[in-house]
């Protein structure tokens, strides 16, 4: 490393987006500077809406038409301000000297053509190689990103890779005319955290192997210890901080980004509450916290008992055939009440499906769910209405659980309606309007639609709909996956406290591990549809029993961890 | 909970905050073409409906004006037709042949006369010309095309109302049930699909006596399949959605799935749908008169109006079809433009 210059120059950028003739432009990066160094791993940090994509986006010019990079702004790259540079010029650049990574690889690459010809593309349009040599070579380069059996795998199409391979095209493409600059658009978050961990592996080793920098983008910081050097911190289209990864971990200088490090389950801690964004800008130290004590203990009461449960779905094949496709085999677990069971897996893994069975969304094939000794199976739909009401459900997705054509107060008084909570249409506005405020939404959001929420938001709506129904179970399925880390603590101390008060039970299915040690006393892991092991939180996570427990553990990024320790 | 329960209640916020459909609303309103195009599709209503109360163009079938009678601004062009009208009826230029020793009615003719003479006949003076010019019974084509209107659009409405519900309805059943309600929807309209559209009016047209109430139900009845496809894609892809799924498990029912939770959201292809059958109805209607299978002759419409025009056109009199046409298609038009921007402004996508 002779040359200091940095590769990459960021001054003064400032990117606004037209939104109609009436409004001012929204300014959505507000004159940002860093620096990408030559052979290292910048990560940009920051949350939905921090600007943190626009800025890698306007890199490459590849920022949408309504938007208008200020003239100050400069990016420096080679000796050239990129900002200014002519269309033909950036094409030039664009995958030859500077290449992009997506987040979803699915919809990245092209479904009619196989993944080498789509590799050969690059090679031929950039390095102008032969047909056959750029076929040689996209062999090569699918065999160092690790795709097994390389010469087959050419012909291949998208959908038949899973999605970590499909990724390792996307890399592999990325990579073929051997780029000085990678830039990483949250490459793994679509990624189940296995496959996660290889796809990082991945990225820091042909850094190395290529001398290239990285300009690595994601939300989650815990990802950014393995992989980066530098980190720059994002918020609202202004760097909250920038430095190396050892002194963001150690020394966080602003109240963000020790939020941020803070409201973040971790595996070796378990506060009361987890710390939220308000704390540290109120208290620059942060709160401290006690330890929570989680776990089962034998005389716990049992509010649901599942036994054998088995669903298979079929798949039609051929003319008359029926393939059998399990989804969850033989499942038996005790949800005690008071306390939350973790459900975690990848994806595939049937958790999902456990969930929707016993709430009788999807017919179960075999098996018993035992609620107070009633076994919901086998109720008909009509005394089903009774017992729907005390099992609830919040999805993942909090853009698609509300009906966007009802208002807040329509979507909380429907369940009241429907199971006769309330003496009048009066006592259920009113109930509506409590649960709000209990959780955490105003009064004017009761005439509001959907739309005018936020992620966070909307889900503190669904969970008020379960809540009008005063249920005893509750299965949060990938609750709070869809949501900022910051957001995602809030979400998490409001169930807890509604645990606490109420003294709910809760089925929480997730694929986040650090989410679930935190959130669960019991904690089920399940591979392939089938429990591979259950036990208490903390055991688990000390003790794993079973060597697919062990392989998922170690999969978690241990940034946090490490770094502090 | 009932904590929770005995809070004060708090006081109620005045208004209520833009739904979709405000916004959509307001969407529509930045859309020039699409406020010019509403204007017209109004402006058509109701010149249709105030000649259907009869405030306008109620002696559209008064012989006013003289036979092929001139538009007013064609005042000096010779009108043939009139004049022989005038000089009695088809003039023969061969000589006069008696044949009063062989026509059985000749010895009557005489006491006939006497008797028409006692009938006093007022001979109202015929227009010269009227505003847009008359038809052949000299009878005025703006009048005309205005009561030609009623009939066009009100098909045209009803039906599309008729046929989109219809549609929907099925739709509904196929995408929401599907499995073996799904298979049998799909069979019956694969069937009916098959079948050469216009042959399958022509074959109801034919079973059905003739009147205006029989062309509505015979364009309703086959025009809902195109309804019926949509609106199935719409179920299937809705009824997988989480918030129907939420919906579910807060024990709503079947019914209250398929009509309160996901019709609101398929909303906007169904208006779409519906304003794009009106103009295609309305086009029907005219090929159906034009064929002579539509509307009694004692009615007008656009479509009895153009099959009265083709005859015309050969000896050189054009109004008629330019009127019944020209308004026709600036309906179409408008409709159709109105439909583009209500689609522009319902599409959630947007927002």
């Amino acid at each position: 490393m002779t040359d200091t210059t940095p590769i990459l120059q960021i001054r003064n950028l400032d990117v606004r987006f037209r939104v109609d003739r009436k409004h001012e432009p929204f300014r959505a990066v507000k004159g940002i500077s860093f620096d990408v160094p030559t052979n290292t791993t910048v990560a940009l940090v920051g949350e939905s809406g921090s600007g943190k994509s626009v800025t890698a986006m306007s890199i490459l010019k590849l920022l949408p038409e309504n938007a208008i990079v200020s003239p100050e702004s400069e990016i420096l790259y080679a000796g050239k301000n990129l900002a200014r540079a002519t269309l033909a010029d950036m094409q030039a650049i664009r995958g030859k000297e500077i290449s992009v990574i997506f987040q979803e690889p699915m919809t990245s690459l092209n479904p009619v053509f196989p993944v080498g010809e789509q590799i050969s593309e690059v090679l031929r349009t950039h390095m102008g190689l032969a047909p056959r040599s750029a076929r040689e070579r996209a062999v090569a380069l699918l065999n160092e990103v690790g795709i097994p059996n390389p010469q087959l795998r050419v012909h291949s199409f998208p959908h038949e890779l899973s999605g970590g391979q499909q990724q390792r095209v996307m890399i592999a493409m990325a990579i073929a005319c051997e780029p000085k600059l990678l830039i990483a658009d949250e490459p793994t978050t679509a990624l189940d955290v296995t496959i996660q961990k290889q796809i990082l592996d991945l990225i820091a080793s042909l850094q190395e192997k290529h001398q290239m920098s990285v300009l690595f983008i994601t939300h989650d910081l815990g990802v950014v210890g393995d992989i980066a050097d530098h980190v720059v911190v994002m918020q609202g289209g202004e760097i909250k901080e920038k430095g190396l990864v050892h002194q963001i971990f150690h020394d966080p200088k602003d109240p963000y980004t020790k939020a941020l490090l803070a409201c973040r389950p971790r595996l070796d801690r378990r506060p009361v509450r987890l710390p939220v964004i308000e704390d540290f800008l109120r208290n620059e130290t942060g709160p401290k916290l006690e330890e929570r004590h989680r776990g089962t203990a034998e005389g716990d009461a049992v509010i649901l008992e599942v036994k054998n449960l088995t669903k298979t779905f079929f798949l039609k094949e051929g003319f008359f055939g029926k393939r059998a496709v399990p989804a969850v085999k033989d499942v038996s677990f005790r949800l005690r009440k008071g306390k939350t069971l973790g459900l975690v897996g990848e994806s595939g893994s049937g958790k999902t499906t456990v969930g929707l069975t016993l709430m009788r969304l999807h017919d179960a094939t075999s098996g018993e769910v035992l609620f107070e000794g009633k076994n919901l199976l086998s109720l008909t739909d009509r005394e089903m209405m009774a017992y729907r009401r005390r099992i609830q459900i919040i999805f993942q997705n909090p853009y698609a659980s509300l009906n966007p054509r009802m208002t807040v107060g329509q979507i909380l008084v429907e369940p009241m309606k429907i199971h006769g909570i309330g003496k009048d249409q009066r006592e259920r506005v009113d109930h509506a309007f409590s649960l709000l405020k209990r959780v955490g939404l105003s009064e004017q959001s009761f005439y509001k639609y959907p739309h005018e929420f936020s992620g966070g938001q909307r889900q503190r709506i669904a969970i008020a709909r379960c809540l009008t129904m005063k249920p005893d179970v509750l299965i949060c399925d990938e609750s709070v996956s869809a949501l900022d880390v910051s957001v995602q603590a809030q979400v998490l101390n409001l169930l807890q406290d509604l645990q606490d008060e109420f003294g709910l039970s809760y089925i929480f299915i997730s694929h986040d591990l650090a989410v679930v040690k935190y959130i669960s006393d019991q904690v089920m892991v399940m591979n392939e549809g089938a429990v591979i092991e259950i036990a208490d939180s903390d055991e688990i996570y000390l003790n794993p029993q079973q060597d697919y427990t062990r392989k998922l553990l170690s999969s978690i990024p241990k940034g946090l961890e490490h770094q502090a320790a | 909970m009932s904590a929770v329960l005995t809070e004060n209640t708090p006081p109620r916020a005045p208004q209520e905050s833009p739904g979709l459909w405000t916004l959509a609303w307001r969407r529509l309103l930045q859309d020039r073409v699409g406020m010019v195009a509403l204007a017209v599709v109004i402006l058509f209503i109701a010149m249709m409906l105030a000649s259907f109360t009869g405030l306008i163009a109620r002696d559209w079938s008064k012989e006013s004006g003289v036979s092929y009678a001139n538009p007013a601004f064609l005042a000096g062009q010779e009108n043939l037709e009139a004049k022989a009208v005038a000089a009695g009826g088809a003039v023969s230029k061969a000589a006069p042949v008696d044949l009063s020793d062989v026509d059985p009615l000749a010895p009557r003719y005489k006491e006939w006369e006497e008797r028409a003479a006692k009938i006093a006949v007022t001979e109202t003076k015929r227009a010269e010309t009227l505003a847009f010019g008359g038809d052949k019974w000299g009878r005025d084509v703006l009048l005309k095309v205005i009561k030609g209107s009623e009939v066009s659009i009100f098909v045209g409405l009803v039906a599309a109302v008729l046929a989109t519900i219809i549609g929907t309805f099925l739709g509904a059943m196929a995408g929401y049930w599907g499995g073996k309600t799904n298979d049998f929807l799909e069979w019956f309209y694969n069937i009916f699909t098959s079948i050469p559209y216009i042959l399958l009016i022509l074959a109801f047209a034919a079973v059905f006596k003739k009147g205006l109430d029989t062309i509505i139900v015979i364009l309703a009845l086959t025009g809902w399949t195109g309804i019926y496809r949509l609106v199935r894609a719409e179920y299937i892809k809705h009824s997988a959605r989480e918030y129907v799924k939420a919906a579910q498990a807060i024990g709503a029912s079947h019914m209250s799935r398929m009509f309160i939770h996901i019709l609101p959201n398929a909303s906007h292809v169904i208006l779409v749908q519906l304003s794009q059958h009106v103009v295609s109805f309305i086009k029907a209607e005219v090929i159906l008169s034009f064929l002579g299978l539509g509307v009694p002759v004692d009615m007008v419409s656009w479509g009895t109006m153009l099959a009265e025009a083709q005859n015309e056109l050969v000896i050189g009199k054009w109004w008629q079809l330019f009127a019944a046409g020209a308004s026709m298609a600036l309906l179409v038009t408008a409709f159709s433009l109105l439909t583009d921007s209500l689609r522009d402004a319902l599409d959630p996508k947007l927002k």
